[in-house]
């Protein structure tokens, strides 16, 4: 698949790497400033989250397009412990101080659209999409 | 990379560069509170001016830094939050709750000049 | 022997063929044909284009001059679609073309419309060159009518976008000149929302005053509600949302004109509205403001 960028997740500098080529990827496609601030927020979250619970993984960047629309896809890929339980997770979110909850929700206001499978002790697959409104070059 | 600390009388003032990894951090929080003890600093200021993303470990820690200085009687507050990087972190959940904020290294300095004076 | 000229030999073959079954040429030695044709009949066939365009009373919005500009360029882009079989370079022509005609006021019939011209304009001057050789003229066409038929869609469609994308970009505007964040005092910034607010609009005007805020080195907020009517979970989302963020920035929020509806709507989102900074009206709200602020509110007196 060509413009996809692979960005290994073993440390928490992978996890800055991470969201500057995401930042870099969401500029060529041609979001704004301010959305690839929130693309590079979602991605650093989910880089995150391998490196805390899954301790190596990768993030995947790619371009998508659909008839009317171009975007971009971030997909968060671990082999790590897994969710246990998955709606849980989507409902925690940062609101009470200190927690260590996943910030999935969080994620999931910064993006359009969000995919999560996971199975226990077989890992997690976060798939998020952002779109940028109009399709002008 | 290791973050910038000026003193200016009795306030420390970090500048944060962009790409702030969690080491950096870290490290940032114990030179903080090492420097605040060595100076008998009665405020700090946080320059994240420079900072393209706030996540959730940055806020964290960025708490934990304001707990830790206040324990040792300092201030601290957190200036150059960007527009954008507000609007993602209130989308993200983050909200910097008990920690000042203010807009510019001007404002933050006269913010810790009123607290600092009405604290005596 | 004397050297056979190949092209006479291949031509007394077809001769010699013609109404059995025939050697079938393939497209593209077809559509070179065609395309030295009408690069031959250039000029002939542009002014006859032309003067169907005014025939029909297309194009209107447009000068004589202008129009004989614009056909010469369609034209060659035209033939040079059917030559090279590529279309980016039609595409980028036709929005680039869109971009110019629109504010003139050109409408999408009428580029459908030139279009089809040229295209039937062509195809005629087609009949009259191949009328002699039915099967040939068939062939022809065959070779054309796809290409023709997609050149005709190309066109169509580019225009059809870029006035999509015109009318989004005009909208936008609109939307940003209706949240104006005005600067009353120093320091002091009001946002006054009226009507309906979607998403969208709530976070256009999210930004737009984080970006008053810094600009304007604000650092207090009045944000007066009285014009909206209803409010709905989301955009009350929003609104607090704005509130958190210009904290973040620095500068108190001050929210006017709070409706007991929309009052109600918060607090069933989860948010303590005793923690958010609330007045009745917007004039108590900038004078709560300006004691923020350490101003002296004073009152005129009235000079008779």
């Amino acid at each position: 698949m060509d413009d996809e960028i692979r960005v290994p997740i073993h440390s928490d500098q992978d996890i800055v790497v991470a969201r500057q080529k995401g930042r870099s990827l969401a500029a060529e496609i041609g979001f704004s400033s301010g959305d690839g601030t929130l693309i590079a927020t979602a991605i650093s979250e989910l880089a995150r989250n391998i490196v805390t619970y899954a301790r190596a993984g990768e993030i995947r960047l790619q371009r998508i397009q659909d008839s009317a629309r171009r975007g971009i896809q971030v997909i968060a890929h671990d082999s790590g412990p897994g969710i246990v339980d998955t709606q849980q997770a989507l409902r925690d979110g940062f609101s009470t101080s200190g927690s260590l909850g996943l910030g999935l929700p969080g994620v999931m206001r910064l993006m359009d659209e969000f995919q999560i499978e996971s199975e226990q002790h077989r890992g997690t697959t976060v798939t998020a999409r952002k779109w940028k409104s109009y399709n002008h070059s | 990379m290791e973050v910038p600390i000026l003193k200016q009388g009795d306030v420390l003032i970090a500048t944060v560069q962009e790409a702030l990894t969690d080491a950096d951090l870290l490290h940032l929080r114990t030179a903080l509170v090492k420097q605040v003890v060595r100076c008998r600093s009665r405020g700090v200021i946080v320059d994240v001016t420079s900072l393209d993303v706030m996540d959730s470990f940055a806020s964290r820690t960025l708490r934990d830094i304001a707990y830790m200085i206040r324990l040792r009687g300092a201030e601290m507050v957190i200036v150059g939050i960007q527009p954008e990087v507000a609007f993602a972190m209130v989308q993200l959940g983050l909200k910097l709750e008990d920690v000042a904020t203010a807009l510019d290294l001007e404002e933050g300095l006269a913010h810790l000049k009123h607290k600092i004076e009405s604290a005596v | 022997m004397a050297r056979i000229d190949n092209s006479v030999e291949d031509k007394q073959v077809k001769a010699k063929y013609a109404g059995d079954t025939q050697p079938v040429e393939p497209t593209s030695v077809l559509l070179r044909e065609l395309v030295a044709h009408l690069r031959q009949s250039r000029t002939q066939l542009r002014e006859e284009w032309a003067s169907r365009i005014t025939e029909a009373q297309l194009l209107t919005a447009m000068t004589k001059d202008e129009i004989f500009a614009e056909a010469t360029s369609v034209y060659d882009n035209y033939v040079e679609a059917l030559e090279t079989g590529t279309f980016e370079a039609l595409q980028a022509y036709a929005r680039n073309l869109s971009e110019r005609i629109i504010p003139r006021g050109v409408e999408t019939h009428e580029v459908v419309g030139i279009v089809l011209l040229l295209r039937d304009v062509l195809a005629r001057s087609l009949f009259a060159k191949y009328q002699a050789d039915f099967t040939k003229l068939n062939r022809i066409l065959d070779a054309y009518e796809p290409a023709a038929n997609r050149i005709a869609n190309t066109v169509a469609v580019g225009f059809v976008q870029e006035r999509e994308r015109i009318i989004r970009e005009q909208q936008e505007a609109i939307r940003e000149l209706s949240t104006p964040v005005l600067q009353v005092r120093e320091r002091l910034l009001i946002l006054p929302i009226i009507g309906v607010i979607d998403p969208q609009r709530a976070r256009q005007l999210t930004e737009q005053l984080l970006r008053g805020i810094r600009t304007n080195r604000a650092k207090v907020v009045v944000i007066d509600i009285t014009g909206v009517a209803a409010m709905d979970a989301t955009v009350a989302n929003h609104l607090v949302q704005t509130v958190e963020a210009s904290r973040l920035l620095g500068a108190t929020v001050i929210v006017t004109g709070l409706s007991p509806e929309i009052a109600q709507t918060i607090v069933n989102i989860g948010v303590d509205l005793g923690k958010m900074n609330t007045v009745g009206d917007l004039q108590g709200g900038i004078e709560q403001a300006e004691r923020l602020l350490g101003y002296k509110v004073v009152p005129l007196t009235a000079t008779s």
